[in-house]
C-alpha cells in the first residue's frame, strides 16, 4: 500500500485544505456562560430533567476549578465568557427527518471535505455521523445498522429515544468531576455521537463521526458515548477540521467507552483542526477527555490517533482494565510543525489480573513544533500478571523544535512486567542525501522516511484512512524542511 | 558521457581533489583505483552531489550538461546513479516502495507515464534474477539488518531497476566474500550496454578479476597519476601503490 509520489507531490504542494467558511445563518447563543446559558441549551435541545440537573451540577462544580497548568503547553488565556457555547446551522421549521431534506449547502460542506454523507455516493462500510459546530446534521446507514440492532445516531437523539442508557452511562467513564475541561463539556456539551452495539453482534461496518467547526468564536463541546455488550465487536473513527481563523477556537470533547465481557472497541481519530498559521497565529485549542472501561473479563479497548492539527493539543485517551484479561492499546502519531503543541499520550490502569497494554507513540517535531508524550501505566495491588510494554519515538525535523517524554509508572504488584523503551532521532543528512540520489525530491524524501517511522501505528488504521493519514502527514510536513 | 576538467573540491576546507581530470565515453568501463584518502570516494560523491564536498574548482560536463550545477536528485534522474560505500538504512521505509517512487521520479522526469503494479512486479522480478536477492528483502525495511553483502546486492538491485546511463559504484567491492563478490559482479557484467558507462572505484584490483576494464586509473594526492588498462592494475597489486606515489 502506498501513496504514489505524483499524488505525493500533490498533497505537499498544498497548505491547509479545510480553511473554508461555509455561509450559513446559524442560530447561536450569544457569547457567555452562566447557568441560564446552560437551561437555554437543555431546553433548546429538549432535554429531560435529569440531564439538566447533571450539566448544572457539573457547572457548579467547574466553578470551583482552575485550568490544569502541569502540562508543556503555553497558550493565551482562554476567555470563558467569549466563547458561543451553542451555535447550529438554522434548520427549516421542522427537524429534516431524511437526508433528502438536509440543507444542500451543509451536504456540499462534507462533499468538499470529502465526507459523504449522501448514502447513494457513500463508501461502502462505512456510515457517517456529521457534527456541524453544535448539532449533529447527519446519519447515515442508520436503518442498516438497525437491523442489526445497532444504535448509531447523535447523542441528542440518544437522549430523546434512549434515555435510560444515557442514564445509566453517561459519565460512568469520565465522571462530571474529572477535570476542569470535562466538567466544561459537561455542563454544556451540545451534540456528539452514540453508539450502542447489542450482545454478540459485530458490527458489519465501520461507523465514523466527522466533527466541522464552522461559526467565528464557538467552541465545540461534543460528547460521545460508546457502549458495547458482550461479546460484540465495533469500529469507530472521528475526523476534525475547521476553518483558518486568526482567533483561537476552543475544542473541548469528551469520550466515554464501555466495552463489557469479550467485546471489543477499536477507536481512531485522525485529528485535523486549524493548526494556526506560520507565525502561530489562530488555529484550535485541542483539550479532550477520552477514557475507556474494560468492564468485562477479556474485553478489549483500542486507541489509534493521528494527531496533526490544532495549534494545542491536550489529550490522554485512556484504558482502565478491570476485567480479567482485559487488554487496552495506544498507538499514537502526534505531528507539531510551526508553532503547535502537543501534550499527549495514554493512561492504563491495570486492575484485572492478566490485564495487558501496550503503547506505542511516535512524535514528530518540525519548525518550532513542541511534542511532549505523557503516559501513566498504573498496575493495582490486585492485578497479578498485569503487563505492559511502551514504546516511546521522538522524530525531529530541524532544529528548532523539542521533543519531551514523561513517563509515569506506578507499579504495586510485583509479578507484573512493565517495560519502557525510548528514542529520539533526527532525519540523518545521509538519509536525505540517499534519497536524493534515487531521484527523489527532498519533500518526497521527508515524506517517505516519516511515513516509515509511523508504520507501526497507520497499520493499526482501517485501510482507507491509512491512506489519508499519510497524506494528511505530508501535507503537514510542507516547508518543514530546508 | 562524462567529461571531469581541472576538479578541485574540499572538505572541511581541507583540499582533497586537486586538479582532476578524466574522460568517460558511451559504453567504457573505468576503474579508479588509489589508496585510502587519495580522494576515490570524494570523487564519486562530488559527481552525485554531496553537499558535503565543496567544489573549488573545476568543470564537470555530463551528457552536455553542466553536472555541477544540477540538483542531485536531478542528476539522480538524468541517469546518473552511485551505488553507496555505505549504504544507508531507512528504517520503516519498504524496498520495494522506495524502488517504485525512486523509478517513477524517473519516468516522470522524463516525461513518461508512471508504471504500474503489475509491471512494476515483473520488472523487480526479473532484476532480482539478476543480482540473485532473496525475494524475503524486497519486503524489508531498506537495509535495516542487511549484511553487508545484502546491502550492496540491494545497491546494485536499485541500479538495475533505474537503469543508469552513468554509474559510479564507490567501493562495492570491499566488505565481500568470494561468493558475493562474483554476485556483485555478475550482476554489473549483465548491466554493461554499448550506451552505459561505468565507473568503477575500488581499492583492491579482484573486483577486475571479474568486471573487465577498458581503462584504468590510478588516483594519487587528488589527482590521476598514471592511466592504463587491466594490466596497470596487476602491476599495482604487485607493486604496491608506493611505486607510483615515489613516480610521481
Amino acid at each position: 500500500m502506498g501513496l504514489s509520489q505524483e499524488e505525493l507531490v500533490d498533497v505537499i504542494s498544498q497548505e491547509y485544505q479545510h480553511g473554508f467558511v461555509t455561509d450559513i445563518e446559524s442560530d447561536a447563543l450569544p457569547p457567555g456562560l452562566s447557568e441560564d446559558v446552560i437551561r437555554q441549551i437543555s431546553k433548546i435541545k429538549g432535554e429531560p430533567e435529569f440531564l439538566l440537573e447533571w450539566r448544572l451540577e457539573a457547572y457548579r462544580h467547574w466553578l470551583t476549578l482552575t485550568e490544569p497548568k502541569w502540562s508543556t503547553i503555553n497558550h493565551h488565556t482562554i476567555d470563558y465568557q467569549d466563547i458561543t457555547y451553542y451555535s447550529a446551522p438554522r434548520a427549516p421549521e421542522n427537524q429534516p427527518t431524511s437526508l433528502d431534506e438536509i440543507d444542500p449547502r451543509l451536504l456540499e460542506t462534507y462533499e468538499k471535505l470529502g465526507i459523504p454523507i449522501d448514502e447513494q455516493k457513500a463508501l461502502s462500510g462505512i456510515a457517517v455521523d456529521a457534527v456541524f459546530d453544535s448539532v449533529s446534521v447527519a446519519t447515515t446507514f442508520k436503518d442498516k445498522l438497525n437491523e442489526y440492532g445497532i444504535i448509531f445516531c447523535s447523542f441528542s437523539e440518544a437522549v430523546k429515544n434512549h434515555p435510560d442508557l444515557i442514564k445509566k452511562y453517561l459519565g460512568s467513564v469520565v465522571p462530571p468531576r474529572d477535570n476542569f475541561f470535562a466538567s466544561l463539556n459537561s455542563a454544556v456539551f451540545s451534540d456528539g455521537s452514540f453508539v450502542y452495539v447489542p450482545k454478540g453482534v459485530h458490527c458489519p461496518m465501520e461507523l465514523s463521526s466527522y466533527f466541522r467547526i464552522n461559526a467565528a468564536k464557538s467552541g465545540q463541546f461534543e460528547r460521545t458515548l460508546i457502549i458495547a455488550e458482550e461479546g460484540s465487536k465495533v469500529s469507530y473513527l472521528e475526523g476534525c477540521t475547521a476553518p483558518m481563523r486568526d482567533e483561537n477556537q476552543l475544542h473541548a470533547a469528551v469520550v466515554e467507552l464501555i466495552a463489557h465481557k469479550d467485546a471489543q472497541i477499536k477507536y481512531s481519530t485522525i485529528q485535523n483542526w486549524y493548526p494556526g498559521d506560520k507565525e502561530g497565529k489562530g488555529g484550535i485549542y485541542n483539550f479532550v477527555t477520552k477514557r475507556g472501561i474494560c468492564k468485562g473479563d477479556n474485553a478489549k479497548i483500542s486507541w489509534t490517533q493521528v494527531e496533526t492539527g490544532s495549534a494545542v493539543t491536550w489529550k490522554y485517551p485512556s484504558v482502565i482494565l478491570k476485567g480479567d484479561n482485559s487488554v487496552g492499546e495506544f498507538y499514537s502519531v502526534a505531528l507539531t510543525g510551526n508553532y503547535q503543541q502537543a501534550d499527549t499520550g495514554t493512561k492504563m490502569i491495570h486492575i484485572g489480573k492478566n490485564s495487558r497494554s501496550t503503547i506505542i507513540s511516535k512524535g514528530i517535531s518540525a519548525g518550532h513544533g513542541q511534542n511532549a508524550y505523557r503516559g501513566l501505566v498504573r498496575v493495582a495491588p490486585g492485578a497479578e500478571n498485569a503487563r505492559n510494554y511502551s514504546q516511546c519515538d521522538s522524530l525531529l525535523i530541524g532544529d528548532q523544535c523539542g521533543a519531551h517524554t514523561f513517563p509515569y509508572l506506578e507499579v504495586r504488584n510485583p509479578t507484573a512486567k512493565v517495560e519502557h523503551e525510548a528514542s529520539t532521532s533526527k532525519i540523518g543528512e545521509s538519509q536525505l542525501f540517499f534519497c536524493k540520489q534515487r531521484g527523489l525530491s527532498e519533500e518526497d524524501a521527508v515524506s517517505l522516511i516519516v511515513n516509515g517511522f509511523c508504520k507501526e501505528v497507520f497499520k493499526e488504521l482501517p485501510m482507507e484512512f491509512a491512506v489519508e493519514a499519510r497524506k494528511l502527514l505530508s501535507i503537514s510536513l510542507e516547508d518543514s524542511v530546508g | 558521457m562524462l567529461e571531469i576538467e581541472n576538479l578541485h573540491a574540499a572538505v572541511d576546507q581541507k583540499p582533497i581533489l586537486k586538479g582532476l581530470n578524466l574522460s568517460v565515453k558511451p559504453g567504457e568501463i573505468h576503474a579508479i583505483m588509489g589508496p585510502n584518502g587519495s580522494g576515490k570516494s570524494t570523487l564519486a560523491n562530488v559527481l552525485a552531489g554531496d553537499e558535503n564536498y565543496d567544489v573549488t574548482q573545476g568543470n564537470v560536463m555530463y551528457q552536455g550538461m553542466s553536472l555541477l550545477e544540477m540538483a542531485p536528485e536531478i542528476r539522480a534522474r538524468e541517469g546518473l546513479f552511485l551505488a553507496f560505500q555505505y549504504p544507508v538504512e531507512m528504517p520503516g521505509v519498504n524496498n520495494m516502495v522506495l524502488l517504485k517512487a525512486a523509478l517513477n521520479a524517473k519516468l516522470k522526469h522524463q516525461g513518461k507515464e508512471e508504471i504500474d503494479a503489475a509491471d512494476f512486479l515483473k520488472l523487480i522480478k526479473s532484476r532480482l534474477e539478476i543480482v540473485e536477492m532473496d525475494r524475503k528483502l524486497l519486503n524489508r525495511s531498506v537495509n535495516e539488518g542487511f549484511s553487508g553483502g545484502e546491502k550492496k546486492r540491494n545497491e546494485i538491485l536499485q541500479m538495475a531497476v533505474l537503469e543508469p546511463q552513468l554509474a559510479i559504484l564507490d567501493e562495492t567491492d570491499s566488505g565481500l566474500d568470494i561468493d558475493a563478490l562474483q554476485t556483485v559482479s555478475r550482476g554489473i557484467n549483465q548491466l554493461k550496454s554499448p550506451s552505459r558507462s561505468i565507473v568503477l572505484v575500488t581499492h583492491y584490483q579482484r573486483i577486475l578479476d571479474y568486471v573487465s576494464p577498458d581503462f584504468v586509473h590510478i588516483l594519487i594526492n587528488g589527482q590521476i597519476a598514471m592511466s592504463g588498462d587491466r594490466e596497470l592494475a596487476l602491476e599495482v597489486e604487485k607493486r604496491g601503490y608506493g611505486w607510483l606515489e615515489f613516480q610521481n
